[in-house]
């Protein structure tokens, strides 16, 4: 669909301007039958349970391989906790329960005999604060490959290079790997993260607000960084910044919370999922309508 | 209403002075009362210190190092140094037990606070670790004497067990505070990389906790170092020097004090005395490593 | 689209297995240790008591060559000198703590605290030297039930000093200021807000003073006087207690005499066990409590 069409509704009311900087969503070849992006995840039903609160229900989508997937909504609607479930972080939680189908290509994530360890080897994660090792630059990103068994001195160092190349933050401390990385400011910290991240060769990069504890430049760079990735890795990040959903993602997802009559607490389900064009100028549920323009009423 | 229908009074201006009342006095005799006993706490305290350095003073250093190199006189009455094999004796039933001790407190406390945190087994263990730093040291050295010096005859190795015992707990205490101080984010780091949960417990979490877990062990290690009644009942009391861990009798400066405490023959009191100087310079040494490390620790976050 | 086979299983989960299994094994130790003690040394008392029965508990002769065995004026001696203890370090402690929290410029506390500290370091074994060498000479003290109660209580004034500052610090201090404003001293703040406040964790911290002071073994021995079944009230007399009759006759104790002693220890392990159990609930409950509000 041409850019020009989705930027009103008939009706002529204007839904939000795609800032012009969205063109680098098609910087590489259209979408076309011929070359449908491979299925990364398919989800089915999630639920996720603390206890016997269901905290999500009902989340059914697909995620699709080499694009940013932006999950979107109100607060407590449950992105994060959807988000921890591709990469077994409820595991760490106690008395968090997954039900219901993800499947990581062909392998159920939360199937019997599934290493956890290995599982996150393949999808990674960056927090919404970033969370350096109080060790070096250099320890920070050869932490996981070391975690890999991999022992040679010369790999571990030419792999450090390249992921901190890969993080755009290279050139800053090339000059200082043997520094703590707590001495970094927040941006470069989070860059950091995400060459830690990346260094262990993952497949997913998953990002939980991964801009919300840093300035407005860093947040550039990150984003910057994440169109980068993006041809390398799929990426599924949340944020509450729809701004930066429509500015970055391919897709987007929409959830929100209904009340739990049993608990008196809020549910988490999915809305809509479609692409992000769609969800910004010409969404299908009233709800997510809603979600869009009362940001901007 | 104009400024003349106000009266002019001469009202004098209210009295804040302090006033003399027996609620006032009796406040500031409380208060003095509290300042004496912090002076009935200082003098005993000033009165050991003083007495161990000016009768062990002496006695320690007189003819350096002979006081800590010599062997013990085996005829009490006879005037002179040392105490060479007590101080071995010392550095190996503790270092011994140390070696026995941090190892297996720093995992118990790594069981309690990493894998089961909440679970019924922990809450017991954490009971029962409470309840285990107050059995007395005595019945610990009965303890060893009935299953381990019976069989096995005495060594410093024996009392190094026993001591072992009492530093147990302590360390399971120190090191799960500690545990408890590593925030969790950076344990998610590390899972968010592929790390297991064992690997991420040696390489992120025991690091970060090290320097608090040192220095409380430290100071584990201190007061082990001063015991008397576990020894008593388990290295026995010889008089040479006896570098071996495990076998025969050893003895340690705690036993030496205890026994020549009682005796009425000045040579050996002053040899207690030197003895003690020895203890204690040796305790506080190891308690300002452990102020010294903690302080480091402080200053790097 | 073809799809990978994706194994998922991972390797090498058998050493974090391993880990994790080792870990609970040393934590469990701590039981293991517990209870070995409890069933050891319960084994070996065990022959005494077929000897003596019940009266090992309420006879006063113990006569070891006549294979008599009675723990009476032991127990006493024991309570005794923790009594004393207990009388002479509860307002001392306390007056230290209400200072430490109270009174002191901020700046005065830390020295306060590391004085303490020292004092905790001291072994007990040099306290009982210098009790038996220099305390008992003056005021010819002599060797005593008084010594040795004032020897513990030197002892067991860090622990309660430093518990009672816990227990006093988690009074609001809106209890506190509000009593000021009322117009009182600092002494009826105290006795108003603090004290009524922190009463349960005081008794709490007294009590734990009081377990260490029962099982403190070697000052005990060297000063308390070794004398034989004496149940009295005259503080200055020779005595002795459980830990210190132990200690001292262990040397040359034969058979029965040796299962005596342990008995002895099993006693004074029931009795300081029930006492560190109350006082740490006691604690715990006034604290959670403090919390709370």
């Amino acid at each position: 669909m041409p850019l020009e069409d989705v930027k009103q509704k008939p009706e002529g009311r204007p839904m939000i301007r795609i800032p012009t900087q969205a063109p680098a969503k098609h910087d590489g070849p259209a979408p076309g039958p011929a070359t449908q992006p491979s299925v990364v995840f398919n989800l089915d039903k999630l639920e996720v349970y603390y206890g016997a609160f269901r905290a999500v229900r009902d989340v059914s989508m697909q995620i699709f391989k080499n694009e940013i997937t932006a999950f979107i909504g109100p607060s407590g609607c449950g992105k994060t906790t959807v988000l921890r479930c591709f990469n077994r972080m409820h595991d760490v939680t106690p008395g968090a329960r997954v039900a219901g189908g993800l499947r990581y290509h062909t392998a159920d994530l939360y199937g019997p005999n599934v290493s956890a360890t290995e599982v996150r080897r393949r999808i990674g994660m960056v927090f919404q604060k970033p969370n350096p090792f109080p060790k070096s630059i250099y320890d920070n990103v050869a932490f996981g490959l070391r975690s890999k068994g991999i022992r040679s001195k010369s790999e571990i160092d030419s792999q450090v290079e390249k992921s901190l190349r890969g993080a755009a933050l290279w050139e800053e401390v090339k000059d200082r790997l043997r520094a703590s990385a707590l001495g970094l400011s927040g941006g470069q910290q989070q860059r950091l993260c995400i060459a830690r991240t990346i260094a262990v060769g993952p497949e997913v990069v998953l990002m939980d607000e991964p801009c919300s504890a840093l300035d407005p430049v860093a947040t550039a760079h990150i984003e910057e960084l994440m169109r980068e990735l993006k041809q390398n890795f799929t990426i599924v990040i949340v944020t509450h910044n729809m701004q930066q959903a429509a500015r970055v993602s391919d897709k987007t997802a929409f959830f929100t919370t209904e009340v739990d009559a049993k608990f008196g607490l809020r549910t988490g389900t999915l809305v809509e999922h479609n692409a992000t064009e769609k969800i910004f100028s010409n969404p299908s549920d009233e709800r997510t309508e809603r979600y869009i323009t009362g940001r901007f009423g | 209403m104009s400024a003349a229908n106000f009266t002019a009074e001469i009202v004098a201006p209210p009295d804040l002075t302090a006033k003399r009342s027996w609620r006032s006095v009796k406040s500031a005799i409380m208060t003095g009362l509290m300042i004496a006993s912090v002076v009935a706490v200082a003098l005993p305290l000033v009165a050991v210190v003083w007495a161990i350095f000016s009768r062990g003073m002496a006695v320690a250093f007189h003819g350096f190092p002979h006081f800590f190199v010599d062997e013990i006189p085996v005829i009490a009455r006879k005037a002179g140094p040392g105490m060479g094999p007590a101080i071995l004796g010392t550095l190996l039933a503790t270092g011994a037990a140390t070696l026995i001790a941090v190892p297996l407190g720093v995992a118990g406390a790594v069981y309690l606070h990493e894998y089961g945190v909440k679970n019924r087994f922990s809450r017991l263990v954490r009971f029962m670790s409470n309840v285990m730093t107050g059995v007395p040291s005595i019945v610990m050295g009965l303890f060893i004497y009935v299953t381990w010096t019976l069989r096995f005859g005495y060594s410093a190795f024996g009392g190094a067990l026993a001591l072992a015992c009492l530093m147990l707990p302590v360390v399971i205490g120190a090191t799960e505070q500690m545990l408890k101080l590593v925030p969790n984010h950076l344990r998610e780091a590390s899972y968010a990389v592929g790390t297991s949960k064992s690997r991420t417990i040696l390489s992120v979490v025991l690091p970060a906790a090290m320097p608090g877990i040192i220095s409380g062990s430290l100071l584990a290690v201190a007061r082990a170092a001063g015991e008397t009644a576990p020894l008593l009942f388990a290295t026995g009391a010889a008089t040479e020097y006896n570098p071996n861990l495990f076998v025969e009798a050893n003895t340690a400066l705690s036993l030496q004090i205890f026994g020549n405490a009682t005796s009425s023959f000045a040579a050996a009191q002053d040899r207690a005395w030197g003895a003690a100087l020895t203890l204690v310079l040796l305790t506080f040494v190891i308690t300002l490593v452990a102020r010294f490390v903690t302080a480091r620790f402080a200053r790097r976050r | 689209m073809n799809e990978e086979r994706i194994d998922l299983r991972g390797q090498r989960e058998y050493s974090d297995r391993a880990f994790a299994k080792i870990t609970a094994g040393a934590a469990g130790l701590v039981l293991l240790i517990l209870g070995l003690i409890a069933f050891t040394m319960t084994r070996r008392a065990l022959p005494v008591f077929g000897e003596m029965g019940t009266k090992f508990f309420t006879s006063t002769r113990w006569s070891p060559p006549d294979d008599l065995f009675g723990a009476l004026p032991f127990i006493w001696g024991t309570a005794f000198t923790a009594a004393i203890a207990i009388l002479i370090a509860v307002p001392i402690s306390l007056g230290v703590a209400l200072f430490m929290t109270q009174v002191a410029r901020p700046g005065l506390a830390r020295p306060l605290i590391y004085l303490m500290d020292l004092l905790a370091g001291v072994p007990s074994v040099v306290f009982g030297l210098w009790g038996v060498l220099v305390l008992s000479q003056f005021f010819d003290l002599g060797r005593s039930f008084l010594t040795a109660g004032i020897i513990l209580a030197i002892m067991i004034i860090p622990i309660i000093t430093s518990l009672a500052r816990e227990v006093i610090d988690t009074t609001p201090p809106g209890d506190k200021e509000g009593a000021l404003a009322m117009g009182t001293t600092r002494w009826e703040m105290i006795t108003e807000t603090v004290l009524p406040h922190s009463a349960g964790g005081l008794v709490g911290a007294v009590m734990l003073g009081l377990g260490r002071a029962m099982g403190e073994t070697i000052a005990a021995a060297l000063v308390i006087g070794s004398a034989l079944g004496q149940i009295t009230l005259r503080a200055l007399a020779p005595g002795n207690s459980m830990p210190a009759v132990i200690a001292n006759e262990w040397g040359e104790a034969q058979d029965l005499h040796k299962s005596a002693l342990i008995a002895l220890a099993v006693t004074l392990f029931a009795i300081t066990i029930m006492v560190n159990l109350v006082a740490t609930g006691i604690v715990q409950r006034s604290m959670k409590r403090g919390q709370g509000t």
